[in-house]
């Protein structure tokens, strides 16, 4: 007990000694915010930008909640540059246009110094002209196709070359896989995910596509599909399915008798939040490509995951992208530290190469030029409880948004 | 696609497709049902039904948890209990809906249409606010999970067999209410012409009442039923509005008949189609198609037979 309320008075002076590091006043505001963002002597403010209500509020609040933690974590070790970080939060409602007017309104009027925020690609694609317009600076938590880069944009989850390709690797070498067969709700990422991975697929792994399908958005019946998998017999069903179709599909799958112990599937649409939905006794030993597991193994992300639960509840669960969302507010940090400014340009250019040791994920690094993150990779099994057993972890991966050869 | 397999395995597939095409059509037609009354004996578009299959998952979800937590021996049960809440509860809400919303628009058939699509979105933010925007899932019982090993190599999903047993039951239950009660024949005479019904001293606002909130309870009754094919979250019953609209309209309005033969053909087409093409473009050649056939025959397939 003695010994805990030792670490605690430790854990304090060192907190005191960081923030003693950067107080206010050696930064004065018209040398740190040369552009006139919401920046003042002792506070600046960031927004918040995501849908909480709407279809997409199911998997956004997590986001939400991490980067209210971990900006809550950031001022209690006395702030960026001796500033509180203040929020401003607006709601996407699920809807593009409304995404890009809410980005207008945080970047034009309230003059935000940092925006976290957009879930899925497309609402990314209706503020980005408006972040690059007004220059801004948006971190976008999520996992997604890759092909794009912006100096106003730090993508903190994986693009589709680091998630698909170590995933793709892992199932060829670990079950000697051969044939696959493709799934996917029919939008971008699904079929921009599954381009990258039957090309990896067909020309560096060897093995051969016995069928690629895309089903509408909200698909709700499986069964010819499934039928059709029984057919064919792949080795893998590498499934790319999202939303509330996910539910059904897992469920009807082990309906028809398609579960773990005779069949393999390989997912990079599952995470714990979905499992919520899905039930882990539907999809029980089934795999999951992912940076980041709320059952992860390393101090860092004890930390987090208790933080987490007393911020939010005990019943509370973390998927991949309620982690990549929590980096954001912390890169900033850094990228605003190592600047010495909240100048977007020169955030922009202090962000490349930025070392992060305290992600929850382990070490993470910003790549030296397009503004998307070093990783690892991880295979995960899904387990009855909706948690994932951790049973591999690849090395670092190289963000590679533009990948030749594979598109 | 059928080169290098045995006769026995190729036949194994068609059985289980046809088992597969069968229970699109039961789930089709439970969804549709609730609306093919509502739409069919009262002319209202409820743009809200679901919502309430909805309440129907909502329901079933809650039911779990109690059983789970306060009576485990339950657990094996508890979902038969869980299809006459989700009744029950859908029924109560559609009648107050019906009370303080529907029955003042009876004139203005648009407006309906509006006023519950608003009510739909309404609904939608308080399951939210409720439940938490994230989905959940009821723990089903054992029995409910997995195949039935029909031979080495066919299998049968069990959670079909309740949807093909449930869609059975309710829709004979349907046909005999109306067809075959006293109550059944008020709702038709009040279809056929409300004035004259009235004048034969049948209460018609009555009638309208429990008419809307029977369609509701079938509603809440397929919602209760899709939990064990798919999801329990605040938008779910967005995901079938459109294919319930579509087998109502195609079907014929007023028709009860039209209903179940336009769920059989849209189904039959929808899961062939899915099987050798795939399914985004199953979806478009079937509404393809769908169009078509209403461009000839604007009523649907069963004429309506109400008196204009």
């Amino acid at each position: 007990m003695r010994r805990h309320i030792h670490l605690r008075w430790l854990a304090l002076a060192a907190a005191l000694a960081l923030a003693g590091g950067a107080t206010a006043a050696d930064y004065p505001t018209a040398e740190v915010n040369t552009t006139g963002l919401a920046v003042t002597d002792d506070a600046v403010t960031v927004g918040i930008l995501h849908s909480v209500t709407g279809t997409m509020a199911i998997s956004e609040s997590g986001s939400v909640e991490a980067e209210k933690l971990a900006i809550k974590q950031i001022n209690d070790m006395g702030g960026v540059l001796g500033r509180k970080i203040e929020i401003i939060q607006e709601d996407g409602a699920s809807d593009w246009p409304t995404f890009a007017e809410k980005a207008r309104k945080l970047l034009v009027n309230d003059k935000v110094a940092a925006v976290m925020g957009c879930w899925t690609s497309a609402s990314r694609k209706a503020v980005l002209p408006v972040f690059e317009k007004e220059n801004g600076m948006l971190y976008y938590p999520t996992f997604y196709e890759g092909l794009e880069q912006s100096k106003n944009v730090i993508y903190t989850g994986q693009e589709a070359t680091q998630q698909i390709l170590a995933g793709l690797d892992w199932v060829a070498k670990e079950k000697g896989a051969k044939t696959f067969y493709l799934i996917g709700s029919d939008y971008i990422w699904p079929r921009t995910s599954n381009k990258i991975a039957r090309k990896h697929i067909e020309n560096v792994l060897g093995g051969k596509v016995v069928g690629e399908e895309y089903y509408p958005l909200g698909h709700t019946n499986f069964g010819s599909l499934i039928n059709k998998i029984k057919l064919k017999k792949p080795d893998v069903i590498y499934s790319i399915v999202v939303g509330g179709s996910n539910v059904s599909w897992y469920k009807q799958l082990k309906a028809a008798g398609i579960t773990s112990d005779k069949w393999t599937l390989l997912t990079i649409s599952v995470t714990e939040d979905e499992l919520l939905g899905i039930g882990g006794e539907n999809a029980e030993g089934f795999y999951a490509a992912m940076k980041y597991f709320q059952s992860l193994d390393n101090e860092n992300n004890k930390k987090f995951v208790a933080a987490f639960k007393e911020m939010w509840g005990d019943d509370s669960v973390i998927g991949d992208v309620t982690q990549a969302a929590y980096l954001g507010p912390w890169l900033w940090k850094l990228a605003v530290e190592k600047a010495g400014s909240f100048d977007i340009d020169k955030i922009a250019v202090a962000s490349n190469g930025i070392e992060f040791t305290g992600a929850p994920e382990g070490y993470v690094r910003i790549h030296d030029s397009n503004h998307h993150l070093w990783s690892k990779t991880r295979i995960g099994r899904i387990k009855k409880d909706g948690q994932f057993d951790v049973i591999y972890e690849s090395d670092l991966v190289e963000p590679n948004p533009f990948p030749e050869g594979y598109q | 696609m059928f080169e290098g397999y045995t006769a026995s395995e190729i036949g194994a597939i068609f059985a289980m497709q046809g088992f597969a095409g069968l229970s699109l059509f039961c789930v089709f037609l439970l969804m549709a049902l609730g609306l093919a009354i509502i739409f069919g004996q009262m002319q209202v578009i409820n743009m809200a039904h679901g919502e309430f299959l909805t309440i129907g998952a909502y329901s079933t979800y809650l039911m779990s948890v109690v059983a789970e937590k306060h009576a485990p021996w339950l657990m094996d049960y508890y979902f038969f209990l869980a299809i006459a809440l989700g009744f029950v509860v859908a029924f109560a809400i559609g009648w107050l809906v019906e009370f303080s919303l529907i029955r003042f628009l009876y004139k203005r058939p648009l407006d309906t249409l509006l006023a519950t699509w608003g009510l739909s979105l309404i609904m939608q933010q308080g399951f939210r606010s409720m439940f938490g925007a994230r989905e959940v899932s009821p723990t089903l019982p054992e029995w409910l999970l997995g195949s039935w090993q029909l031979s080495d190599t066919i299998e049968i999903p069990i959670n079909g067999l309740l949807v093909v047993g449930v869609t059975a039951v309710l829709t004979l239950a349907v046909f005999f209410l109306l067809f075959r009660s006293r109550w059944g024949l008020k709702v038709r005479a009040t279809t056929q012409n409300r004035v004259m019904a009235e004048a034969a001293g049948i209460n018609t606002a009555r009638v309208d009442r429990n008419t809307f909130a029977l369609g509701c309870g079938i509603a809440g009754v397929a919602g209760a039923v899709f939990t064990t094919i798919a999801s329990t979250g605040p938008t779910s019953g967005s995901l079938y509005i459109v294919d319930t609209f579509l087998v109502v309209v195609f079907g014929g309005a007023a028709s009860l008949f039209g209903t179940i033969a336009s769920a059989f053909s849209i189904a039959q087409a929808q899961s062939i189609l899915e099987f050798f093409i795939n399914g985004s473009m199953a979806k478009v050649i079937t509404l393809a198609i769908v169009i078509g056939i209403l461009m000839l025959r604007p009523e649907g397939l069963f004429a309506s037979r109400v008196r204009k």
